[in-house]
């Protein structure tokens, strides 16, 4: 009669995602930020495409990690306030299934939909539809790294009371490098360049991160729900 | 009366919350078909006390055991077994009734929606099965997280002030659910700082500041 791992997972991220889509507000929020900042930027700048152009992989960089950082505080935050964070970690599944089901069900949710707009922000900032792809590809990996950097600091401010901006300044530091190389690969992507490089270091922060993070996440949450 | 290799047990359990020592030394042992009424004025750990029972809190001193072992060592078992409600009915807001129940209920085993529908008819809130939790009223609410313990079919009961906004009907069929959980093989620990008045026998913990 117990309940496997991966049918565990399985109804954390259809609840998550349930939860998601009950509150639309909270979905589109993070999204409609990234697209307004981004498109402030071509209305700030002086008419130049070209210097748009060299600027477009950073503001499109910091816009996705300021946005993503939005939705991080109620990762663990909301199920630790109506008390079903407790439920959830008495359930019998392991406390770090669960921090990896509701974080993949986070980028799921965040990630995937930046990723789709980002083809938009990316022409409004006169991103050839050349690197598009090599645009997206690099979002994919930042975001999802983000996710379970954001998994992290979630799991260690969810105790306190106004603990948005000690997450951010817990996360940004850490996101530093994704801004490096994930701008770096756009960047190259534009100029015609191979952006193999960059993204192959992208990869390897994704993959560095979601092999250790869901640990570090979960003694975090740990600590902070005694 | 601390070790019961057939049951739950708490030997010397101490915490400190910084600087306040909550817990001094407190023991019990709770067997099958045994509830426990743990009462005491505000503020002297009650809930502190069930939550180290559940596992959520680490004692600083002590061991909680559960048929004869450490929780720690036994983790995925005990939890399989144990059923807690908080004093809070730790429901989503945004969910229904019967899909709150789904998601809590079914990472511990295996249900179906019917067994779910039935668990909140027990309860009498069967009406509200569809709509979604923030509408309910706090007594409501109350008899949903009732039903989710009942529908976890676990053999240990952990309620923190389970009779909380309840009516008079509802405390007496929270009553008889204790009742009939605990004639039936069950444990409980209850805790409430009014009688239980239950006809089953009660054992009582008193904490005290």
């Amino acid at each position: 009669m117990n309940v496997g791992a991966w049918e565990a997972m399985f109804l954390i991220v259809r609840r998550e995602l349930c939860l998601s889509f009950r509150r639309p507000d909270q979905l589109l929020q993070p999204l409609v930020f990234f697209l307004i900042v981004t498109t402030l930027f071509p209305l700030g700048l002086s008419l130049q495409l070209s210097l748009l152009r060299d600027m477009a992989p950073g503001v499109l960089w910091v816009a996705a990690l300021l946005s993503s950082l939005l939705s991080l505080d109620a990762l663990f935050k909301s199920d630790a306030d109506d008390g079903t964070l407790e439920q959830l970690a008495l359930s019998g599944q392991g406390l770090t299934l669960i921090v990896v089901a509701k974080t993949f069900a986070h980028w799921l949710v965040t990630g995937v939909a930046l990723i789709l707009v980002s083809p938009v922000v990316g022409t409004a900032l006169g991103i050839p539809g050349s690197a598009f792809a090599t645009m997206m590809l690099s979002l994919s990996l930042g975001t999802l790294t983000l996710s379970w950097l954001g998994a992290i600091g979630a799991g260690l401010t969810v105790g306190l009371r106004r603990g948005n901006v000690l997450l951010s300044l817990i996360v940004l530091p850490l996101a530093m490098p994704l801004l490096i190389f994930g701008a770096g690969a756009t960047d190259r992507a534009i100029s015609g360049v191979s952006p193999t490089g960059a993204l192959y270091f992208l990869a390897a922060l994704c993959v560095f991160t979601c092999t250790l993070a869901p640990f570090a996440a979960t003694t975090a949450l740990r600590i902070t729900l005694e | 009366m601390n070790t019961a290799a057939d049951g739950l047990g708490v030997e010397k359990v101490h915490v400190w919350r910084g600087d306040r020592h909550v817990l001094k030394g407190v023991s019990l042992a709770l067997r099958p078909r045994q509830l426990l009424h743990v009462s005491g004025p505000n503020g002297t750990g009650k809930t502190t006390l069930l939550r180290v029972v559940c596992g959520l809190l680490r004692p600083e001193q002590g061991l909680v055991s559960w048929l004869g072992q450490s929780i720690m060592g036994v983790r995925t078992e005990y939890q399989a077994a144990l059923a807690y409600a908080s004093h809070e009915p730790a429901l989503k807001a945004d969910l229904t009734a019967l899909e709150n129940l789904r998601f809590a209920v079914g990472l511990k085993r295996r249900v179906t929606v019917s067994e779910l529908r039935a668990s909140l008819d027990q309860t009498g809130v069967a009406a509200c099965a569809d709509l979604p939790a923030r509408v309910l009223s706090a007594g409501q609410r109350r008899r949903v997280a009732m039903a989710r313990v009942l529908a976890m079919s676990a053999t240990l009961w952990l309620l923190d002030e389970p009779f909380t906004n309840l009516d008079a009907a509802g405390t007496d069929l929270l009553r008889n659910l204790l009742q009939s959980h605990v004639e039936g093989g069950g444990l409980a620990l209850v805790v409430a700082h009014h009688d239980l008045k239950l006809d089953c026998s009660v054992h009582r913990l008193e904490l005290t500041a």
